[in-house]
């Protein structure tokens, strides 16, 4: 079962490269700390999941690149064919010229629109690469505006035309402050699209990672490569392949299957219905021993609060919504988007 | 990736557009070894095939062959213009993009807009749909020009309904030099402030700067470097002052020191449009993030530090230290404290080797000190571009939305009352065509109106920040 990425914008894109790379550097490790039979099972199944071959061996990775400006496609591009060992499809990057300009709207209204067939074209021909596809994972940042307008657009689109496949997003959670100034507006009409179009949504926070870098990695000074490194880290250490259950002889076919239990979160839950572990004998990038955890929790309540408070103070004062009604978002979008993360919020604290 | 095409207008405008192109050369030169016409280098410049005659030539990849600047250049007198085509640019410039006349605005905004604007019209338009032309993606304008006097102030903003009609998916990035208290131009209020008004309602984002401040800056450098107070030496063409790297002897005023300053500030605010970072910053971001409302759209800027020394190992406390001096008041290129007054965006576009974590240590240690209007706490927007300013090993701009502006627009408003009420010089203006005493009494008002939203801004400062009550939702 594969898994289809797409990668949006700047911060899309620059962890992508991040997350693959892991994930190659992981499969291909030399001290599995397991038999041949089972590193070879774990590496074909990593393979099958993100990576299609080349004749020549050299593994393609299965994803789409979208970004507005070039820049940053192009370095992406000529790191992973650095390696010599992976690298991107040629033909897999959608780009344009001049960037959203951290304007959701324009992300969503004008670029959407704009370019839905080249992208959805694109992202067709990786399908059609798969034998079978388990999902998609849309790995995009919430402050800007490509990440999270287009991928915001992107996402549901992919509802509407792959509708049996899971969706799960990556989101980047900005620092609380000094990324960009819009970003409560970009944050939250991103995550009230998102929820009516995504199966789950994985979250990062830069604060969080970055305290990660400083407090228990040490670094002294931490850069964004720092940090997207750690991310991808994580991320990989989710993704590769494990056994679910008891037992199992062979790895998890569906890898985003778990994410789509909805009863995760209520209190008639029974807690051996909302824990669950999946374990490999293989390790991880040479640690002999670690361990993942994915929850769904009231842990981003505060985050999540916090950021429609700001958004709501900003909107209250109607600062920055002309650029926004420019591009077809008009205050009416604003309040249904509010309105939906309150009910959220509130959904989290009945628990 | 996009293109800007500079439009440098008047005496004024024409000598710091001339700095800007012999800094952006000199730029790409020390950044582009191979001599490839990339996509950085063609945001300014074009590659022409100077075999090809006529209009045709252009290259858009491959060798460089040989640049010619996006720029359009204007002046109603010939002295200047003259100067650059003979002096070492010549070869820069399009001789095709340039508009003169002999007669010059003789300091009269009246002659500049309506006298040379209708006369000149069409010409104008004409050399910027050329400009655009060639340009696969325009994404900017930036208009440079002196608002005391005739034809910068005029003509250059004349220039800005024309380029609003023609282009209006293009934004206008306007450098507007402001006279300062000592100008020798006597009727620079009256010009400024009917300068001011096209500014209000035709420009997307305007960087102020006043000669003052700017000769306060090149003082404080000779200060520092003539006192010995450095220890090590100073690296070469590290002044952001500089071109040559050579300590010129200065004159009364230092001009070509003082153009230098605006010419790295052009630089740095599309560095990271231009080349890569781990945090790019686009020009459509600058207007996004720091203009919260329409009118509301002059940004102070500072530039730091104004040298580096010659240590190769830079701790972090001069680091930091480049960090405080961005908001001090000695460091603005306008007579601004922003440290006393109230921010509504603010923006720190770093060049170099400087990494998140110091950025954010240094806003968090800032932070407290600088007072955020209430519904933007956390206006900071922020960059990252690994391509240092050449001569240094990092750099910073700040772009500050901030009501120190006000007391700018408050003394010119005065000035300009002075001479108004004794309806001195006031016949040269009104003997134009189109010229009207309205004129004048709208562009006040329209200054007023201006000053009046900062006031209002600056009433919320010592307030205590509520939070809004939250939208109710039923379970």
């Amino acid at each position: 079962m594969s898994i289809v990425t797409v990668q949006l914008g700047q911060c899309g894109n620059q962890i992508g490269f991040e997350v693959f790379d892991a994930l190659f550097n992981d499969s291909h490790c030399p001290r599995g700390l397991c038999s041949k039979r089972e590193n070879e099972a774990y590496q074909a199944s990593c393979k099958e999941r993100f990576f299609s071959e080349e004749e020549n061996g050299v593994l393609v990775a299965r994803a789409v690149l979208v970004d507005m400006e070039p820049k940053v496609i192009n370095q992406t591009l000529s790191k992973a064919a650095h390696s010599g060992l992976w690298k991107y499809g040629q033909h897999s990057c959608f780009c344009q010229k001049q960037g959203s300009g951290n304007n959701w709207a324009y992300g969503y209204s004008v670029h959407g629109p704009r370019h839905e067939e080249s992208i959805m074209n694109l992202i067709r021909k990786e399908v059609e690469k798969c034998d079978s596809l388990s999902g998609f994972f849309i790995i995009m940042s919430m402050a800007g505006g490509t990440g999270s307008g287009l991928g915001a657009f992107v996402t549901q689109n992919l509802q509407d035309q792959y509708s049996s496949a899971l969706k799960m997003n990556q989101i980047i959670w900005p620092y609380g402050n000094g990324e960009v100034i819009v970003q409560n507006y970009n944050s939250i009409l991103t995550l009230s699209h998102l929820y009516r179009s995504s199966d789950a949504l994985l979250v990062h926070e830069n604060d969080a990672v970055h305290k990660i870098c400083a407090k228990l990695m040490n670094i002294k000074q931490i850069s964004f490569c720092d940090i997207n490194q750690v991310l991808a880290h994580q991320l990989g250490s989710v993704f590769q392949p494990t056994y679910s259950g008891e037992g199992s002889f062979h790895y998890r076919r569906n890898p985003l299957g778990a994410f789509k239990d909805p009863a995760l979160y209520t209190s008639w839950l029974e807690p051996v219905h909302a824990f669950s572990v999946w374990k490999t004998q293989r390790a991880f990038r040479k640690y002999e021993k670690s361990a993942a955890l994915v929850s769904n929790s009231q842990s981003l309540v505060k985050p999540l609060d916090m950021i429609v408070g700001k958004a709501w103070n900003m909107f209250a004062s109607r600062a920055y919504l002309h650029q926004y009604t420019k591009f077809g978002i008009e205050e009416e979008d604003f309040l249904d988007s509010f309105m939906l993360l309150e009910q959220v919020i509130a959904s989290y604290c009945n628990l | 990736m996009t293109q800007s095409v500079v439009v440098q207008v008047g005496q004024c405008g024409n000598q710091i557009g001339c700095c800007f192109w012999d800094l952006a050369l000199r730029e790409h030169a020390a950044v582009n070894k191979k001599g490839i016409y990339d996509e950085a280098i063609s945001s300014f410049f074009r590659n022409v095939d100077t075999r090809v005659v006529g209009d045709g030539g252009n290259i858009s990849k491959g060798k460089i062959c040989s640049l010619k600047a996006r720029a359009v250049l204007i002046d109603m007198e010939e002295g200047v213009v003259n100067e650059i085509l003979q002096g070492p640019l010549r070869d820069v410039f399009d001789s095709k993009q340039l508009i003169t006349d002999i007669s010059g605005s003789g300091n009269n905004w009246a002659v500049g807009h309506k006298v040379f604007g209708s006369l000149y019209q069409e010409k104008i338009l004409e050399k910027l749909r050329k400009s655009a032309e060639h340009c696969d993606c325009l994404q900017c304008f930036f208009i440079i020009h002196s608002m005391g006097g005739g034809t910068g102030s005029g003509l250059g903003t004349f220039l800005l309904k024309v380029l609003e009609d023609e282009f209006p998916e293009v934004y206008r990035f306007v450098t507007s030099i402001y006279p300062s208290g000592e100008d020798d131009v006597i009727t620079s209020p009256y010009n400024s402030i009917l300068a001011m008004k096209e500014l209000n309602e035709h420009a997307d984002c305007v960087l102020p700067i006043d000669n003052q401040s700017l000769f306060d800056i090149i003082s404080k450098i000779d200060l520092m470097v003539n006192s010995g107070k450095l220890g090590a030496a100073i690296k070469p063409n590290s002044l952001v002052t500089s071109s040559t790297g050579v300590f010129k002897k200065r004159q009364e005023k230092p001009f070509d020191a003082m153009n230098n300053i605006v010419a790295n500030l052009l630089l740095n605010l599309t560095s990271s449009a231009r080349f890569e970072g781990s945090l790019n910053m686009d020009l459509n971001e600058i207007s996004m993030n720091l203009v919260p409302f329409p009118q509301l759209h002059y940004l102070v800027s500072s530039l730091t530090p104004l040298y580096t020394l010659a240590d190769v190992n830079i701790p972090p406390r001069r680091l930091d230290q480049m960090f405080s001096d961005a908001f001090s008041k000695d460091h603005q290129l306008i007579r601004a404290d922003p440290r006393h007054c109230l921010y509504l965006a603010c923006a720190l576009m770093v060049r170099g080797n400087v990494q998140i974590s110091d950025l954010r240590r240094n806003i968090e240690r800032l932070k407290p000190s600088l007072q955020f209007v209430s519904w933007n706490q956390e206006g900071w927007k922020t960059s990252l571009c690994s391509v240092p300013p050449v001569g240094h090993s990092h750099s910073l701009l700040a772009l500050a939305n901030n009501t120190c502006v006000k007391p700018t627009f408050i003394e010119l408003r005065e000035r300009f009352i002075k001479l108004y009420k004794k309806k001195a010089h006031l016949h040269h203006y009104l003997q134009i065509e189109g010229m009207e005493e309205s004129c004048f009494t709208e562009a006040v008002s329209s200054l007023s109106a201006l000053i009046q939203e900062y006031n209002q801004l600056d009433a919320t400062k010592s307030m205590p920040v509520e939070d809004l009550p939250r939208l109710n939702v039923a379970m």
